[in-house]
C-alpha cells in the first residue's frame, strides 16, 4: 500500500534521499536545494541512514568530494541549484567521464548575474553537455519518482554514469502537494545494493583513476562515454517499466498530454507544464485540437521519438526557460527543431523564452501561445520565429 | 626501532621505477618516502591534484602507483580524497570493507598554497582521517615555473620575471605550515628529503598514523624551476635547512617541536647562490636585497624558535 502524504519538493527528494540510504552525501547550501541537506541531516543525526554526511565549503568541493566517493566505491548523491552547479562545472565533467554514476538533484535557479534566487533553468540547461543524464520533473511526485529510478539508470552495468534530477526553485521545491510515497523496504528492494565493479577501496584490486589522456586514446574514452549515454536511452525505459508495475506510474521519455490528434503543441518542462495543462484543457472544450509534449529525458535527447511525436502536428512552440544568447532560440528550441528535420518536417515550429529569474507564467500568457500557433495554421504565415513571453519590451 | 635507511629500502616500493619525473626532482623522493611509512600490510588511497607528479606518474594506460589512486582536478584533491574517506568509514559500517586503508592526497604548491587551499582548509577542518602532503618546489612548475604564493621574494619565475626594473617577485612566501597549525588538526610539520630521509619518514609515519587530519609541507626543489645542475638536489635542501630558510619543525597537538637547529646557521646567499633563479641578486644594480632577504629569514627563523621554547 502506498503511502499518502502532503510533501514539498524538498521534502519528498530528502524522504526519498532517506529511503535510498546512500553511503555519502556531501553538499552545501544554496537556495533553493538548501532544505535538502538540511532535513537529510537531520536523518543523519538521528540515527535514520548509515550516511556519512560531509558538510564540505563549497560546491566545487560537493562534487569532488562526490567524485572521491563514489570512485571508492560509495552510493553518493548530493543536490545543488544555480551558483552552486556553476561552481561544481569543472567537477560535473570530470564525474562523468570517470564513469561515476552519482545521484543529484538539481533545484533549478536562475544564474546570476543579476542575481535572482527563482527558477528558471539556465543552471541545468548550461550543464547539458557535461555528459550527466538529466531528467526533469513537473511536480513533487516527478521528482520522487525520478530520484529513485535515477539510482537504478545510473548505476546499471550498461551506463554508469552520473544523472541530475532537475525541479522546478520554489515552484516545486517549496510548494505542499499531495504525494504517494513507496514504503521504506521498497524502495530497498527496488534500487538493489550498490555493487561497482572497480573502486578505490577494493584493496585486492587496486585501482588508478583520472590518468593524463594523450591523443592516442582520449578520443575512444569520449566515445565509450557518449555509447554509455546511448545505452542509457534503453535503460531508461527499462527502470520505467518495472517501477511502474511497483508504482502503477508510467514513465517515458516525454510524456504526451491530449497529443493524439493534435494539431497545435507545446514542448515544455517541468512545473509550467502544469499550468499549460490547464489551457489545453480549456482549448479541448472549445474544440480546439491542443496538446503538449512535457520532457522527462533531455540528457540523453530522445531524438526519433521526439521527431515522430511531433510527426502529426501542424504548428509546435518550443519553449524554454533559459536564454543561450545565441539569438536563434533557446537550447530545448534548437534541438527540438533538430530532430523534427527529419522526422516532422511538415510541422512548423517557433521558439518562446519564457518566465526567466522566476517570473510568473499564467494562463493567458500560455494561450497567447496556442493562439500565435493557431494563427500560423490560418495564415501559413510564422510572423516571428524568436520570441519572448511575459517581458516588457 | 631506530631509524635505517638501508633496512627501510628493502620495503616494496609503493610507486615504481619508470615514472616521468625530472632527474634531480625533490618530488618522487618525497613521495617515496611518504609511501615507505605505510605499513606493508596497509592498503592506501592516494589522491593527486593536478600538476607535474600527476601527469608523470599516471599516463594512460599505465600507471606508477600500486595502491588505489585517484587524480580528478587540481584545486580539489583534499575535497577528493575527503570523500574517499567518507566512503571507507561509511562502507565500514556496514562491513562493506576490509582491511586497514590510508588516505594520502599529494600536491604541489600551486594545487595547495594557491588554487587548492580552501578544498584543503575545509578537508582538514572537518577532521577527515587524512594526510595532505604538499610537495613545495615555490612555483607552477608544470606549466612552466609560473609564479606561485609559495614563490620565495626575488625569484625569478615566468611571471615574475626579473626585469631592469623588478627584480624578480616582490612578495614574500607565503607561512603555510603555519597557516595550517592554526587549524588546529592533530598534526602539522614541515620537512625535506634531508640527509637520510629520517625527518621526512618519521614525520610521515607520524601524519598516517595519527587519527584525523594531518598536514605536510615538504620542501621539492626543482632543477628546472630553480636552475640547479639536478646531482645538487641534496645539497640545495640541506643549504635551505642550514640557513634556516626551510627549518625543520612539527606541531604535534598543538605543542611546537623543532626537530633541528644548525650548528653554524649559515647565511642565505649559500643558498641563493647555486640556483640561478635569484642570479639577478648577485649584481651591482640589486645590491641589499638579499640583506632584505635575510632579515625576514632571520625574523621567521627567531619567532619559530620563540614558539619552540629554543629562544
Amino acid at each position: 500500500m502506498a503511502i499518502k502524504d502532503k510533501l514539498s519538493g524538498n521534502e519528498a527528494i530528502a524522504v526519498a534521499m532517506r529511503q535510498i540510504d546512500p553511503d555519502v552525501v556531501a553538499a552545501f547550501p544554496i537556495t533553493p536545494s538548501t532544505e535538502v541537506p538540511q532535513y537529510f541531516s537531520q536523518f543523519v543525526a538521528n540515527g535514520q541512514v548509515h550516511t556519512e554526511f560531509v558538510a564540505v565549503e563549497s560546491e566545487h568541493s560537493a562534487m569532488s568530494a562526490c567524485i572521491g566517493a563514489e570512485a571508492a566505491g560509495a552510493r553518493t548523491m548530493t543536490a545543488t541549484s544555480s551558483q552552486g552547479l556553476a561552481l561544481m562545472w569543472e567537477m560535473l565533467y570530470i564525474a562523468a567521464s570517470l564513469r561515476l554514476p552519482i545521484v543529484m538533484s538539481v533545484i533549478n535557479r536562475a544564474l546570476s548575474g543579476p542575481i535572482n534566487i527563482h527558477n528558471d533553468h539556465s543552471d541545468s540547461m548550461g550543464a547539458r553537455d557535461s555528459g550527466w543524464i538529466q531528467l526533469y520533473c513537473e511536480n513533487n511526485q516527478e521528482a520522487y519518482d525520478n530520484l529513485i529510478q535515477a539510482i537504478r539508470i545510473a548505476e546499471h552495468k550498461d551506463v554508469q554514469l552520473p544523472v541530475m534530477v532537475c525541479y522546478d526553485g520554489f515552484i516545486t521545491s517549496h510548494a505542499v502537494e499531495n504525494i504517494e510515497l513507496l514504503e521504506d523496504e521498497k524502495v530497498k528492494a527496488f534500487i538493489g545494493e550498490y555493487k561497482p565493479e572497480h573502486y578505490l577501496l577494493d584493496r585486492d584490486n587496486p585501482i588508478s583513476m583520472g590518468p593524463l589522456d594523450m591523443p592516442a586514446y582520449y578520443f575512444e574514452h569520449k566515445r565509450a562515454q557518449a555509447e554509455a549515454m546511448k545505452n542509457a536511452k534503453k535503460v531508461i525505459l527499462e527502470v520505467a517499466q518495472e517501477f511502474e508495475k511497483l508504482t502503477g506510474r508510467k514513465y517515458g521519455y516525454f510524456e504526451e498530454y491530449r497529443m493524439e490528434d493534435a494539431e497545435v503543441a507545446l514542448v515544455i518542462m517541468n512545473s509550467t507544464a502544469g499550468t499549460a495543462k490547464f489551457v489545453v484543457n480549456q482549448l479541448r472544450e472549445q474544440g480546439i485540437k491542443a496538446g503538449l509534449i512535457k520532457m522527462r529525458v533531455f540528457r540523453p535527447f530522445p531524438f526519433e521519438e521526439l521527431g515522430k511525436a511531433l510527426s502529426h502536428v501542424k504548428a509546435v512552440a518550443i519553449m524554454d526557460k533559459a536564454e543561450s544568447f545565441s539569438t536563434a532560440g533557446g537550447p530545448l528550441f534548437t534541438e527540438v527543431r533538430s530532430a523534427m528535420l527529419d522526422y516532422a518536417r511538415d510541422t512548423r515550429a517557433i521558439s518562446y523564452i519564457y518566465g526567466l529569474g522566476g517570473r510568473d507564467v499564467r494562463t493567458d500568457e500560455i494561450l497567447s501561445v496556442y493562439n500565435d500557433l493557431l494563427e500560423i495554421i490560418r495564415t501559413g504565415q510564422i510572423k516571428s520565429t524568436f520570441n519572448y513571453l511575459g517581458v516588457r519590451e | 626501532m631506530a631509524y635505517n635507511l638501508k633496512t627501510l629500502t628493502q620495503k616494496e616500493e609503493r610507486i615504481t621505477g619508470g615514472h616521468r619525473m625530472c632527474a634531480g626532482c625533490g618530488a618522487p623522493i618525497v613521495v617515496r618516502t611518504v609511501l615507505r611509512a605505510l605499513k606493508p600490510e596497509d592498503h592506501a588511497v592516494v589522491g593527486v591534484a593536478t600538476g607535474c607528479l600527476e601527469v608523470s606518474t599516471c599516463l594512460y594506460p599505465y600507471t606508477a602507483w600500486k595502491d588505489s589512486f585517484i587524480h580528478s582536478a587540481f584545486e580539489n584533491a583534499a575535497a577528493t580524497v575527503s570523500g574517499a574517506e567518507a566512503a571507507y568509514r561509511a562502507m565500514a559500517k556496514v562491513g562493506k570493507v576490509k582491511g586497514t586503508t590510508k588516505f594520502i592526497a599529494f600536491g604541489g604548491d600551486g594545487g595547495t598554497y594557491d588554487i587548492g587551499f580552501q578544498a584543503l582548509s575545509g578537508a582538514m577542518e572537518r577532521g577527515h582521517d587524512m594526510v595532505y602532503v604538499c610537495y613545495d618546489n615555490e612555483a607552477y612548475m608544470n606549466t612552466g615555473i609560473q609564479r606561485s604564493s609559495s614563490t620565495p621574494k626575488y625569484a625569478d619565475t615566468t611571471t615574475s620575471p626579473a626585469g631592469s626594473e623588478i627584480p624578480g617577485k616582490v612578495q614574500f612566501k607565503k607561512d603555510l605550515t603555519m597557516i595550517m597549525v592554526s587549524h588546529n588538526i592533530p598534526y602539522v610539520a614541515q620537512s625535506a628529503p634531508f640527509r637520510n630521509l629520517k625527518d621526512l619518514y618519521e614525520k610521515a609515519e607520524k601524519a598516517i598514523y595519527t587519527p584525523g587530519p594531518a598536514f605536510l609541507n615538504v620542501l621539492a626543489p626543482c632543477p628546472r624551476g630553480w636552475r640547479y645542475n639536478t646531482p645538487q638536489l641534496m645539497e640545495i635542501v640541506r643549504l635551505a635547512i642550514e640557513t634556516c630558510v626551510w627549518p625543520l619543525y612539527e606541531v604535534v597537538e598543538g605543542k611546537f617541536i623543532l626537530n633541528y637547529k644548525p650548528k653554524n646557521k649559515l647565511p642565505v646567499v649559500e643558498y641563493l647562490k647555486p640556483q640561478a633563479r635569484f642570479r639577478h641578486l648577485f649584481t651591482k644594480e640589486n645590491e641589499g636585497l638579499i640583506e632584505e632577504i635575510q632579515k625576514e629569514v632571520d625574523r621567521r627563523w627567531n619567532r619559530l624558535l620563540e614558539l619552540c621554547g629554543e629562544a
